[in-house]
């Protein structure tokens, strides 16, 4: 077997940093183009959105709950169990909610978004796209990733959410806290930067997920092998950018927004 | 790699002087990496005819079609394709040309998500302004054309082969294009099935008078396009006595090694002398 040199894998993988750009700007472009497939858009919104409800409340909960018993055994060596409330609201709301939604999202559409186009691209679907005059990056790219983006925003909303009431259901039944005291050391925890900085995240994530996903499938190559190889790219690839510009992004924000 | 930029008084000046042809190749070279697939290829089709693309596997038959339809771009030469250098079109524009050609893909490539109707009416809907009641009613038509009216709420999966071919012509003439590109419509089909696709080419090419690119491996197909006509009374093919098989809008194109070896009608390749292609048609 004949080893590719460094130069030429150089080149693949600048092509491909430069394709990714191209199609993320194309994404975003589209937007303010003609035509604008709405109806593609809800349709997106429904299986990115509504499908993935069900696990992300779930995990969401459950995420909410298990630091609620971590913590709470921590916050009772010191005394501090009251604080247990503003541990699981600030985690929630600033780091855990929206990570764990973004990966749990890129798990479920960034493959099923590499999958469907990369199938479309190697049985030349999207070539007849092409052919009958309908752009595909308009059709089926930018509806995707508006939807994500969109959906992923509401989504971490919700996991947020059910991640308090998780914590609450800890507190009152297993720790026998009070849950007056469990919301109210929770909402005045929160500061904007909190919440802006939790709310900023989604945004971003979601623009990799879909992305990404899009990407790889629109540059599958090599039957369904390729779709799966594609498939499985996608989901490493949109998992790691997520945590890599999580860190990233939190830095940028905790300086921009002064955080003590 | 995008094709050379030509002055626009050049490409003006090239596109007058082939106004007669629905397509032009001229010296039209592209390769894949380091496999070159064209070399230099040069051919014209007028508005009305059809031609046949023959070649062995790999000579480069399904890259002319792709890119008369702008979907590649060559590394040289020009390609004029109902009167507009496609070689040098954005892909914004080309998407409005596209609008005037048909394709049928070699595999049909119909959506798979989508049913049968809304398939055939894809551009269409795409179009926008035209009711669901036109819309319904062009689909029904363009099913009756290919006999497939009774799949309207399948889907791509539950049909043959054969039918799926059909049902990509159906996509393919329900705008009436200007002209039609078709990439193998009969290969891998039995027979009947494929005799049937044919009927339809020949009733498309006879009845609507469309110009058309067609890729083949089976050349009793094109000799049937060649010696047949479509009859509007007996709404059946028609043999041709021998005299006039020049009657008919029909021309033959041999690749090999990504070149042109033989541009002619079917009595000019009958009576060919290159041994190669005697050997390719016997």
């Amino acid at each position: 077997m004949e080893f590719p040199s460094p130069t030429d894998v150089a080149k693949v993988k600048v092509q491909a940093v430069q394709d990714y750009t191209l199609l993320s700007a194309h994404s975003i472009a589209n937007l303010f183009r003609k035509p604008l497939y709405v109806a593609d858009i809800i349709l997106q919104a429904d299986l990115i959105g509504v499908g993935s409800l069900p696990i992300v409340v779930l995990i969401g909960f459950f995420t909410g709950a298990v630091l609620a018993v971590q913590s709470a055994n921590t916050l009772q060596r010191f005394g501090s169990i009251n604080l247990i409330g503003e541990l699981v609201a600030l985690s929630m709301v600033r780091e855990l909610g929206p990570v764990l939604t973004g990966i749990l999202v890129a798990g479920r559409n960034a493959s099923g978004m590499a999958s469907e186009l990369g199938s479309m691209v190697v049985t030349e679907q999207i070539d007849a796209m092409r052919a009958l005059g309908t752009d595909p990056m308009k059709k089926l790219v930018t509806p995707r990733v508006t939807a994500t983006v969109f959906m992923l925003f509401f989504l971490t909303v919700l996991s947020d959410m059910v991640g308090l009431a998780g914590g609450l259901f800890v507190s009152k039944t297993l720790l026998g806290l009070d849950a007056h005291q469990y919301w109210s050391n929770a909402s005045q925890s929160l500061r904007f930067e909190d919440v802006f900085m939790g709310l900023v995240k989604p945004v971003l994530f979601g623009f990799i997920i879909a992305t990404v996903g899009c990407f790889y499938g629109m540059t599958a190559r090599g039957g369904t092998q390729g779709v799966g190889r594609a498939t499985t790219q996608a989901v490493v690839t949109a998992s790691v950018l997520i945590v890599v510009v999580d860190f990233f992004v939190t830095q940028l924000l905790m300086n921009v927004l002064s955080y003590n | 790699m995008s094709a050379p930029t030509l002055p626009l008084d050049a490409t003006a000046t090239a596109i007058e002087a082939h106004s007669g042809f629905a397509i032009v190749f001229e010296d039209v070279r592209l390769a894949f990496e380091e496999n070159e697939v064209l070399r230099g290829i040069s051919f014209r089709l007028p508005y009305g005819e059809t031609k046949a693309l023959f070649g062995v596997a790999g000579s480069g038959k399904s890259t002319i079609l792709k890119l008369a339809l702008g979907l590649l771009k060559p590394d040289a030469g020009r390609i004029i394709v109902l009167g507009r250098d496609v070689a040098q079109m954005r892909e914004e524009e080309l998407f409005a040309l596209r609008g005037k050609i048909g394709m049928v893909f070699q595999e049909s490539a119909l959506f798979d998500s989508l049913t049968v109707s809304e398939n055939v009416a894809y551009r269409l809907m795409e179009e926008h302004g035209i009711g669901y009641e036109e819309i319904d009613l062009r689909v029904r038509e363009a099913l009756r054309f290919v006999e497939l009216e009774h799949t309207v709420d399948m889907l791509p999966s539950e049909l043959s082969g054969g039918m799926r071919r059909r049902v990509a012509i159906a996509r393919a003439i329900i705008t009436q294009p200007e002209l039609l590109l078709y990439d193998s419509p009969t290969g891998g089909l039995d027979p009947v099935t494929s005799n049937t696709i044919i009927e339809l080419l020949v009733k498309q090419r006879d009845v609507y008078k469309t110009s058309a690119l067609l890729v083949t491996h089976r050349l009793q197909d094109a000799f049937t396009m060649a010696t047949h006509q479509f009859d509007k009374q007996t709404k059946q093919l028609r043999a041709l006595p021998r005299g006039q098989y020049c009657d008919v809008p029909m021309s033959f194109l041999m690749l090999r090694d990504g070149k042109v070896i033989f541009d002619g009608d079917v009595r000019q390749l009958a009576h060919t002398k290159d041994e190669y292609i005697r050997e390719y048609i016997s």
